[in-house]
């Protein structure tokens, strides 16, 4: 009943939102909406109950009514210790896009209850997602959260927000579409192993072991490909740098942070436990995406002009890391896989808001418009600089924690593929200080922040603002952090530094899932034990 | 010689067949009604023919589905009767609950008359130009012939040509008969008592828009032909099987020491005419033309119900006539339903006339459905039937949203002039994204569960690369669907773009009737999987 509760409060929200004509009011509903679904998140966790997990309780918090008798499919809600910290990071993130989008510049005609209203409705949706235990549930909410936000970047996203979420768009209805050939394939291979086609997980999982490799092997295909434009690998990433760049912050904050993450999760949800013997036989091809993935993302990462390509591209190299993680098979690297995809939740939708504030500011995406901003904005320099740092992995920080784990998890079944992801840190570090020395420290430069200061004209190479544009807009100052932003940023620090020093929490509730996922695979851990 | 003749027939040699007339009675009582229409249409005052004709419809309709209803509610065994030319079994019920209710939602688009002054059939605009400067009788412009004739009493609102309601009700009974023939001759008399009327009512607009006659001529010559193609196919498999009825012509083929050229090629012949009427693949040239030309409501009629009579005829011969041969001729339909959905999704793309694009939509759906059909499995014909209902609900809202957008020139049918609606009014276009996301087969709209089922039968039948084939279709055609939805709400309208008019009673119940459908089949589906689960086709 829980996990129902939670998947209708920002449904409903969004239902309430969305009419409201007066916006201050529109936006309080909403954010009253995401902070009432943070706290059912926190009950949610303290219900979990961590040694049932441990004595084989694959899911928990139950409930499960029937839905379609003909297609065996029912409406079956559980969570397991993957699916529990993916809501936390949802959870989380929403109230601070929310607060963050509070004075958010919307395109003309655009109002701010129909924003905070697509990113309730997509927030519902993503908690279906991750609370789903059957498989044709789960399809329905994976496209069905294509929906909103299609709209979100469609309607309020920048200058070529129409071509980005068309192609968003397609990407993932294309993608869904294989995925559903699977999900048939699935339920009809169901009828023939069971006597019943039945959609439920814990069902279909029995079903894996005795399902012949070239079976599993067409299906896992589907879903993979789904999963793979979703969670962008490489040969299927080209969406993500336009719907990064055109969708307003708000919303790629939750498209980066979480909706991404859909596909590492279905990954580990549904392609391992469901089709084990095909995900060994095709790891090696997932594996070689995967890095691949982490090298050219980082290089690609390291060449961008504009700033939320460049957060794009970095998220492309880090979902990398965690596919790695998952196709290396040990239960240490699917746990630092999980806490990576909370991790970089948390760290990239920082580097998004971040950047999202440093445009807000200048008015231009482009690298080349700023510089020096360090000397008028310390604090945004500074939240820059961490959430930055947190992106590379630095020690004490968050990441360092789950990209350790995933290539120490890593190293001993695929030692090369892991030394080859290991230079990808290399490019980390260089992506992100580069990014940080051009545009933060030195003398003030640049046109957008020379003509927020009124100092100068946008007229250097690389610029964005138009002179006449810059000119009406006169001196608007580049302030510091204002007390909002201030709060909008501290619980993302918070975090980062609390799961740098203090991931066991979190291990723990990642980890008997991992361990259980391991079995269902069909593998032993190539070190065994679960190391902390 | 009289005497002899008749002492060589006894009178009881012909004994009339029985009649079940509580599972025929909703045919019955719609081709009756349709007789009374023409009554009607006789004997009446022209002013007082169209209150009197929508209301007979509609109680025809609704006395056909009460009685349908009882029928069907008692769980009856299959039967055939009037000498076993019609079965009226579980597919038989359920395609004419769809008919029926499709018909009902046809009526009510083609009865509505505050659209467009005076309903979407009078026969000229320079009489709606009268009508909107207040007088009947005053005709100025437009061709000689209108002068002098009548519209009605001076002072008020032209009536529309009712003749449309006769037709419609024709049309109705004809598919009804259609689907539940159960002998190929019943089935070629039935296609030309729906086609007919069709074909007229195609032409109904065609002293406003030359497009009109244009599509009622194309689709006349068209369904000749198809129908001469089917009749040239009954004869060959009479020929082969010596009955005309279906479960004679399968035993012929089980037991087969006669030709297979006329079981083919009357097979090929036979099902040509039946996909021409379903709007299939490579017979599909007419579609384009005749929904663009004729009348919005007329195309949605044709659309949602000719759709179902087609495939329920096609489901019907293949499953009880052709089961045993099923291995000889599905290669070819495999191709057929291929080009099928590879021209309606591709064309589809290029199209700027959105009563056109639908069209390609139908096309894609219809190659979708084939997929259905060519299951002969119980899976099979319930899947077909449910996808039969899901888009004929769907297919009938989105031609009642497009008969509400308009400009000067009547309605707006170039996609560039629907830019930025969703500004003038948010409803209207949510309430087209919705059934444009059902016709994509986006999940929680009925179009969804439907591909779903279509899918599931098809994959349980061994039809695998034919169901990817579908999928991939299946995104193309999106695109098309999506671009609507774009220009919708992310363009700006366009400075003297088209109005959207506040639909009345009759167009609103339309709509709504076929939003609520496709909401609920796709949400709560399972009464209808149910009763289309009920049984195979028997005969």
């Amino acid at each position: 009943m829980l996990l129902l509760v939670l998947l209708l409060v920002p449904l409903v929200g969004a239902a309430l939102v969305a009419p409201i004509k007066e916006q201050t009011t529109a936006k309080w509903v909403a954010v009253a909406v995401s902070v009432v679904e943070l706290a059912l998140v926190v009950i949610t966790w303290l219900a979990y109950s961590v040694p049932a997990a441990r004595n084989g309780a694959r899911f928990q918090l139950e409930f499960a009514v029937d839905w379609i008798p003909a297609f065996g499919t029912r409406f079956a809600l559980g969570i397991d210790g993957f699916a529990l910290v993916m809501l936390a990071i949802t959870a989380v993130l929403v109230p601070i896009v929310m607060a963050f989008s509070w004075a958010e510049k919307l395109p003309e005609g655009r109002t701010q209850s129909g924003f905070y209203a697509l990113i309730l409705a997509t927030e519902g949706l993503l908690v279906g997602v991750f609370a789903a235990t059957d498989v044709f549930l789960f399809y329905v909410f994976f496209e069905a959260m294509l929906i909103p936000m299609y709209f979100l970047i469609g309607r309020f996203g920048g200058p070529r927000r129409q071509y980005a979420a068309v192609k968003f768009f397609l990407y993932s209805l294309l993608g869904g579409l294989i995925m559903l050939a699977s999900v048939i394939g699935l339920f009809v291979v169901s009828g023939r192993e069971l006597g019943q086609g039945t959609f439920t997980w814990v069902e279909l999982q029995k079903m894996a072991a005795s399902l012949p490799e070239s079976t599993q092997i067409w299906l896992f295909l589907g879903f993979f490909v789904a999963f793979a434009i979703k969670a962008p690998l490489v040969p299927f990433h080209t969406w993500l740098p336009d719907a990064g760049a055109e969708a307003p912050v708000g919303a790629g904050v939750l498209l980066v942070g979480v909706l991404d993450k859909v596909g590492t999760f279905g990954f580990l949800r549904y392609c391992l436990p469901l089709f084990p013997l095909a995900s060994q036989k095709l790891a090696p091809l997932v594996l070689t995406l995967a890095v691949i993935g982490i090298l050219y993302g980082g290089l690609l990462a390291v060449g961008q002009t504009d700033m939320k390509r460049f957060v794009s591209y970095t998220s492309i190299a880090h979902f990398g890391f965690i596919a790695l993680g998952i196709f290396a098979f040990s239960t240490q690297a699917f746990s630092g896989s999980v806490l990576y995809m909370v991790n970089h939740g948390v760290s990239t939708g920082m580097l998004f808001i971040v950047v999202g504030l440093v445009i807000a500011r200048g008015g231009s995406r482009l690298v080349g418009d700023y510089g020096g901003v360090h000397k008028v904005a310390p604090l945004l320099a500074g939240a820059f600089l961490v959430a930055g740092l947190s992106s590379l992995a630095l020690p004490g920080t968050n990441s360092f924690v789950s990209e350790f784990l995933v290539l120490l998890g890593s190293f001993p079944r695929q030692p090369v593929y892991t030394i080859l992801a290991t230079v990808g840190i290399i490019f980390a570090a260089l992506y992100v200080l580069w990014m940080y020395q051009r545009t933060m420290q030195g003398p003030l430069r640049g046109s957008a922040v020379l003509a927020a200061l009124g100092g100068g004209r946008g007229d250097g190479p690389g610029t964005m603002i138009d002179p006449a544009v810059a000119a009406e807009r006169g001196a608007t100052g580049f302030p510091d952090l204002s007390k909002r932003e201030i709060g909008v940023l501290t619980p993302l620090i918070v975090l980062i530094l609390v799961l740098g020093f203090f991931p066991g929490p979190v291990l723990d509730v990642i980890n008997p899932t991992a361990a259980a996922t391991m079995t269902e695979v069909g593998l032993t851990d190539p070190v065994g034990g679960v190391s902390r | 010689m009289t005497p002899v003749v008749l002492a060589q027939a006894p009178a009881d040699a012909i004994s009339a067949p029985p009649i079940a007339y509580g599972a025929i009675a909703p045919v019955l009582i719609v081709l009756g009604g349709a007789c009374l229409a023409v009554l009607t249409e006789a004997f009446l005052p022209r002013h007082q023919r169209w209150p009197v004709q929508v209301a007979l419809s509609l109680v025809v309709l609704a006395a056909a589905g009460v009685t349908l209803g009882v029928y069907a509610g008692g769980s009856p065994a299959a039967v055939t009767t009037l000498g076993d030319a019609l079965s009226v079994d579980n597919p038989t019920l359920f395609l004419w609950g769809t008919l029926l209710l499709l018909g009902l939602g046809s009526v009510l688009l083609i009865a509505d008359r505050s659209v467009e002054p005076g309903g979407a059939f009078i026969p000229s605009s320079a009489t709606r130009a009268a009508a909107a400067g207040g007088g009947g009788g005053t005709v100025t412009g437009g061709d000689g012939a209108d002068v002098d004739r009548d519209y009605g009493e001076p002072g008020s609102a032209p009536t529309m040509q009712t003749e449309v309601f006769p037709f419609a009700l024709f049309a109705l009974g004809g598919m009804m008969v259609f689907v539940s023939a159960n002998d190929l001759l019943t089935m070629f008399i039935a296609l030309e008592v729906l086609s007919l009327p069709l074909y007229l009512m195609c032409g109904l607009a065609r002293r406003r828009r030359l497009l009109s006659q244009e599509a009622a001529v194309k689709y006349f010559l068209l369904g000749a032909f198809a129908s001469a193609f089917f009749l040239y196919g009954l004869a060959l498999l009479y020929g082969y099987a010596g009955s005309v009825k279906l479960s004679a012509i399968a035993q012929a083929a089980a037991g087969s020491d006669r030709s297979d050229t006329l079981l083919f090629g009357g097979l090929a012949l036979l099902v040509v005419g039946l996909l021409f009427k379903g709007s299939v693949g490579p017979f599909h040239t007419w579609t384009p033309d005749v929904y663009q030309g004729a009348p919005t409501p007329v195309t949605a009629f044709m659309a949602a119900c000719t759709k179902v009579a087609a495939f329920g005829a096609i489901s019907r011969v293949l499953f009880v006539a052709f089961d045993t041969t099923r291995w000889e001729w599905r290669g070819v339909l495999w191709a057929v339903a291929i080009v099928s959905m590879v021209i309606g999704a591709v064309l589809g793309l290029t199209q700027t006339d959105i009563k056109r694009m639908i069209a390609y939509s139908s096309i894609a759906h219809a190659g979708f459905l084939l997929l259905g059909s060519m299951s002969i499995t119980e899976q099979g014909v319930s899947a077909t039937l449910f996808y039969l209902l899901a888009y004929g609900f769907t297919t009938l809202a989105v031609f009642g949203v497009i008969s509400l957008v308009r400009d000067s020139d009547g309605e707006a049918l170039h996609l560039s002039q629907w830019a930025g609606l969703a500004k003038r009014s948010p409803l209207l276009a949510g309430v087209m994204t919705f059934l444009l996301l059902a016709l994509a087969g986006i999940p929680l709209t009925s179009g969804f569960t439907a591909k779903f089922a279509v899918f599931a039968a098809a994959l349980n039948d061994g039809m695998a690369p034919l169901v990817v084939i579908a999928l991939v279709a299946s995104a193309v055609a999106a695109f098309f669907y999506l671009r609507v939805i774009v220009l919708m709400y992310f363009n700006e309208p366009a400075p003297d773009g088209p109005t959207v008019t506040v639909p009345g009673a009759f167009t609103t119940a339309a709509i709504t009737l076929g939003v609520l459908v496709t909401l609920l089949l796709g949400i709560v589906p399972s009464l209808a999987l149910g009763m289309a689960s009920g049984g195979p086709f028997s005969g």
